[in-house]
Parts: structure tokens; sequence; C-alpha cells
């Protein structure tokens, strides 16, 4: 099976082609560049690295939450046209595991994170078990940088902190955990999208591809405001065909 | 050999209509997906970007494959993909940019990038062949534009809004009326029933230029309402809908009508959401007729005023034969404009 997987969650882009278990491309960068411009061209290069064109894809596999939203949606877009135009597998896999994929051979607590502004992080808690495989512990969520320390405390394990937005709460996680506390490696901290790929080939593919969304795990601020004096429920459709 | 037909798959998703249309040879609709999020953006007086944005990733692939179907072709069909690509709200441009280059690339077909703006004109397609020099016209949510068309695919700005757009002024005072947005259609509604009593101001009629302002008026129909709203009295919304009416449509009519003369236009085309409005639609016809003016005015049929993919598909049969196509990093420009004409003074 031929895989294309894309992270277009944050700063960094990464696209990768995958042949069943083993890589044949990838290609990451981190510099600050839309992800509008640089996705396309990405995808060709590596797929003309790779000897193979885009209907030679068997599955397309996405970085699907959280993140920025803008970049997910044009992660999301690409990938779910690719897989409805070429009639192909799609699969949406966490960003979060995706980073948290990267740490190998512990059984430390993976805590991979983004930045989310105003003192909250997206965040989600994984673990390898005993073969290996990468469990999640507490699902993704968005949540107070303090609340995250708080249920890290409880679980009282060691624990290693994964992402370029670590640094922003470093010193609060050292004076929290002390030896506890452990710092992935440069490498480490950013996506690559041949370990999405990996993750993404141990899933099943999307039944709906039309009804596949981001995960931004945040409602709008407008919706928010809005739920506050009117109910969700019995609506006519928000979206329809006229 | 019987020459193969052209089919243009386009897209739009420059606001809050997801749109995907099949367009054979620049002037027949084979299908014409609109997908409108007016119920979603309601809750909220207005549209709200970030939700804009959701609701076209949620749309996207089902337009297309819908707009597929209906037209009856395949891929293999079609000579080309086009998209609007500015202006508009950026994260809404985006969805649209990104799908079209997508299937551009898998199928290895041209992407054409497409002004909205240009969109809007080349609507009038499907109503009669366009002959220039012509004058358009724009009148929408975001835009008041005298544009200048020399030929096919040529764009200068004549005249433009130095404040609100015509359609945001609809909506601005439709709010005030209590009608949900966008309100333009329901303003329209009301003023058939009622008349022009308040006398509004009819800024910049008579000034030596070809530009337009509604924040004036806008601000006189606000402080209108709220004087009576303070002393108790109540306003007939209908009379208060006609007087709004007529002040915009005096000075739409009155410019363009002017405009038209000192060119020596034969060809009026009037575009945007605002272009079905059937005062203004009623008002130029009687001007042309009164006047017995030699100018052949188009207006887009009602379904083509607002968004839709099929104007796209119009206004990128004539980028198709210029041969302008964009690469694999096509991006999103909200700000996209037509040039100013050299002679334009604001
Ligand atoms: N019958 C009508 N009379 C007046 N205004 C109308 C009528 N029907 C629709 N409108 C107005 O048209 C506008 C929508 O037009 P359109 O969709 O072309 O604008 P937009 O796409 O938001 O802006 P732009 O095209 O400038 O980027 C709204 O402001 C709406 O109130
Ligand atoms: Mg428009």
């Amino acid at each position: 099976m031929n895989i294309l997987a894309m992270d277009t969650s944050n700063r960094a882009l990464s696209v990768a082609v995958l042949s069943d278990d083993r890589i044949l491309a990838e290609k990451t960068t981190d510099v600050n560049k839309n992800h509008s411009t640089t996705l396309l061209p990405a995808i060709d290069q590596i797929l003309k690295d790779s000897h193979l064109t885009s209907d030679q894809i068997d599955r397309f596999v996405v970085a699907q939450g959280p993140g920025s939203y803008t970049g997910l949606r044009i992660g999301v877009t690409t990938a779910k046209t690719f897989a409805f135009t070429l009639h192909k597998e799609l699969v949406g896999v966490s960003s979060l595991a995706s980073l948290a994929g990267n740490i190998r051979h512990t059984n430390a607590l993976l805590v991979p994170l983004f930045d989310a502004r105003r003192d909250n992080v997206f965040t989600g808690v994984y673990q390898r078990d005993d073969h290996g495989q990468l469990t999640n512990v507490v699902s993704d969520k968005h949540v107070p940088v303090a609340a995250l320390i708080a249920q890290l405390k409880m679980l009282n394990e060691d624990i290693i902190f994964i992402g370029t937005d670590v640094a922003h709460f470093a010193e609060r996680f050292r004076a929290a955990f002390g030896q506890q506390a452990h710092f992935a490696d440069d490498e480490a901290n950013l996506p690559h999208a041949s370990e999405l790929g990996l993750l993404g080939a141990q899933k099943e593919a999307v039944k709906d591809i039309h009804a596949f969304i981001p995960h931004y795990l945040r409602r709008t601020q407008a919706e928010n405001d809005w739920l506050k004096t009117h109910s969700d429920k019995g609506h006519q459709p928000y979206v329809e065909e006229v | 050999m019987e020459s193969k037909r052209e089919l243009i798959l386009a897209f739009e998703s420059s606001c809050d209509e997801t749109s995907v249309a099949v367009i054979e040879d620049g002037t027949k609709i084979l299908s014409n997906i609109i997908a409108t999020q007016i119920n979603s953006h309601k809750r909220f007086g207005g549209v709200v970007p970030e939700v804009a944005s959701r609701h076209h990733v949620e749309y996207v692939t089902r337009c297309t494959e819908d707009a597929m179907k209906a037209a009856n072709v395949t891929y293999d069909d079609l000579t080309a993909v086009a998209v609007t690509y500015g202006p508009g709200l950026v994260g809404s441009l985006l969805i649209g940019v990104t799908a079209a280059k997508t299937i551009a690339y898998a199928h290895h077909l041209p992407l054409i990038p497409v002004n909205h703006m240009a969109g809007h004109i080349y609507a009038a397609r499907y109503v009669k062949p366009l002959e220039y020099p012509l004058l358009a016209l724009l009148v929408s949510g975001g835009h008041t534009e005298l544009v200048y068309m020399k030929a096919a695919g040529e764009f200068e700005i004549i005249g433009d809004t130095r404040d609100d757009a015509a359609g945001e002024a609809y909506d601005k005072i439709g709010r005030v009326l209590g009608i949900p947005y966008p309100a333009g259609k329901e303003v329209d509604r009301l003023a058939h029933l009622g008349h022009d009593t308040f006398n509004f101001p009819r800024a910049m009629i008579h000034e030596d230029n070809d530009d337009f302002s509604f924040s004036g008026l806008k601000s006189a129909f606000i402080n209108t309402v709220h004087h009576a709203d303070q002393i108790g009295e109540k306003l007939s919304r209908e009379d208060l809908a006609a007087s709004f009416q007529a002040a915009v449509i005096d000075v739409l009519v009155t410019k363009t009508i002017r405009v038209a003369k000192r060119l020596g236009i034969k060809q009026l085309v009037v575009a945007g959401g605002v272009a079905a409005n059937q005062g203004l639609r009623e008002r130029l016809a009687q001007v042309v007729k009164d006047e017995h003016l030699d100018l052949d005015v188009v207006f887009p049929p009602l379904r083509l005023c607002g968004d839709n993919g099929a104007m796209v598909g119009a206004a990128a049969h004539i980028e198709l034969q210029k041969k302008h196509f964009a690469g694999l990093d096509l991006n999103a420009d909200p700000s996209l404009e037509f040039a100013y004409a050299a002679t334009y003074q604001p």
C-alpha cells in the first residue's frame, strides 16, 4: 500500500511517501511560510522523488488536529480532496499523536503540546505499551497549562514534553516536576509525516470523506457567545444547497 | 475529427457560499451547485470568518461531487479547473483554492485563477454576448464600483465607493429594522410597499467625479430611527425602506448613466448581489426608455447575482483563451482589486 502523509497543523510542514512500512521520501521544513503556497509543491516533489504519481497513492493520511485552524484546513482539504477525487482511502491522525510517535523505547508519559495562547495549550498524554505501541492515556484537549500540570502531577511518572512550543513553558514544567520532567530534542520536536504515515497505516479509513473535518477542539468565539443565550437544538441546516 | 468541447470546473468560496460549477464553452451552465451558509451566519447578524471557513471544509467535496454528477461529466472530459482566489475572506478563499489546486494536480489539468469581481461581471455572459467597450456597475456586499472594460478580461476602475459598499449599507440599515442578515432582499420587498417620504441625503450625486458614498445615508437612516424611538414615535418600515432605497438608486443610476453617456458606452452590465434589486432594475430600464438612450442594460439572472461557481467559470473561459494559468503555489489574495484607470482621481 502506497501512503502519502501530510502535516500542516503548525508552523512546520511535513510530507512523506511510504510504501507499506518503508519510508520512500520525507520532506520537513520549519520556516514561517504559508502552507497554502508550499504544501502542493512539496507533495509534487516527494512524489517525483518516489517515482510515483498521485493516482498511485492508495491512502492519504493527514494530521487532523489540533493545531492552527488555517493550517489544519489546508491539510485536511488537500487530503480529503485527493481521496475524494481519486477514489482512494482517507485517514486522519491526531497531530499530537504524531509528535508523541517521535519518541521510542521509553515507557515515560509522552506529552506533546502546542501553545494555544493565553496560557492554554492543546495537548494529550500518550505512552508506549509493552509492545512499543503508542497508546492514548488522556485524550487531546484544549486546557490551561495549570490544569495540565495538575493532571500530570496525579499521574506521578516520568514525563517527556514534546514540541517546539514546549520551550515557552519549560521553566514551569521543571519547577513542577523536577527530575521527572524531560524534554525532547530538536529532531523529535518537529512533526515527521513519516511517523504520521506509519500511524495512519494502522487505522481504519474514514467512511464519509465529505464529512471529514479538522479536530479543532474548540468552538469559535462567536458560537460560544451565541450559545450562552440560544439553543443549538432543532435548528434549520446551517448550510444548504439552494 | 470532432473538436473537444471546452469544459471548466469552477470553484467559488470567497465568502459564505461554497459553489462548484461545470461550464461549457464559457456560455453554457451544465451545473451550478450553491451551498449557502446564510442560516448559520444569521445567528450572528453577519458573516463570522472562522465559522465560514469551517463550513467550506464540510461542503467543498460534496459540492464538487454534485456538480460533476449534475453535469454528467468525468474528470477526463475537463479542460481546466478555475477558482476564485480573491478578493474575499482569506480563510474562505483558501478552501476553494486548496480544493481546486488539488483536483487540477491530481488530474493533470491547468489551473485558472479568477478575480471574484470579474466573475460577478461575467455572470452577464449567460444572458448574451458582451460587447466592448462596456461599462459595469458592480454592486455587492463588499464593492460599489464602476468598471470600464476596453476588451474581454480587461478591467479598470473608474469610480468607487469612498466608504461603505451598497450591499453593506442595505445589511446595516436592515439590521436596524430587525431584518436578519443579509437584509437586501427584504429591504427591497418592503421598499416596494412604501413611499420615499424621508428624503435621505443623496451623497455626491452632483459632484464632478464618478465615486459613491453610502455612510452618510446609513447614518441619516439610523439617526432617524433612533430619534423616533426616543420620542416614542412609530415610523413606517415600508416608507423607511422605500426612502433608503430611493436614495441608493438615485445615486447609482444618476452617476452610472452620466458615465455611460460621457464614454459613449453601448452596453452596461449591472452585477453583484445588489444587482438582484428590483428597484434598481426597474429604474435603470425606465431611464433608458425615458431618455431614449442607445444603451443595452444587462442584468444577470437572479440566481447568478450572488456568489456562484458559474460566474467564475464564465470569467475563466476568457482567462483560458489568454492562457493565464497559475502554479501549485497559488495563494488566496483577500485584497485583490482591479487596477484604477490612469485617469481616476479620488
Ligand atoms: N434584492 C436586493 N436588493 C439589495 N441588495 C441585495 C438584494 N439581494 C441581495 N442583496 C445584497 O447583496 C449582497 C451580497 O452580494 P454578494 O454575494 O455579491 O456580496 P459579497 O460576495 O459578500 O461581496 P463581494 O462580491 O463584494 O466580495 C448583500 O449585501 C445583500 O444584502
Ligand atoms: Mg460576491
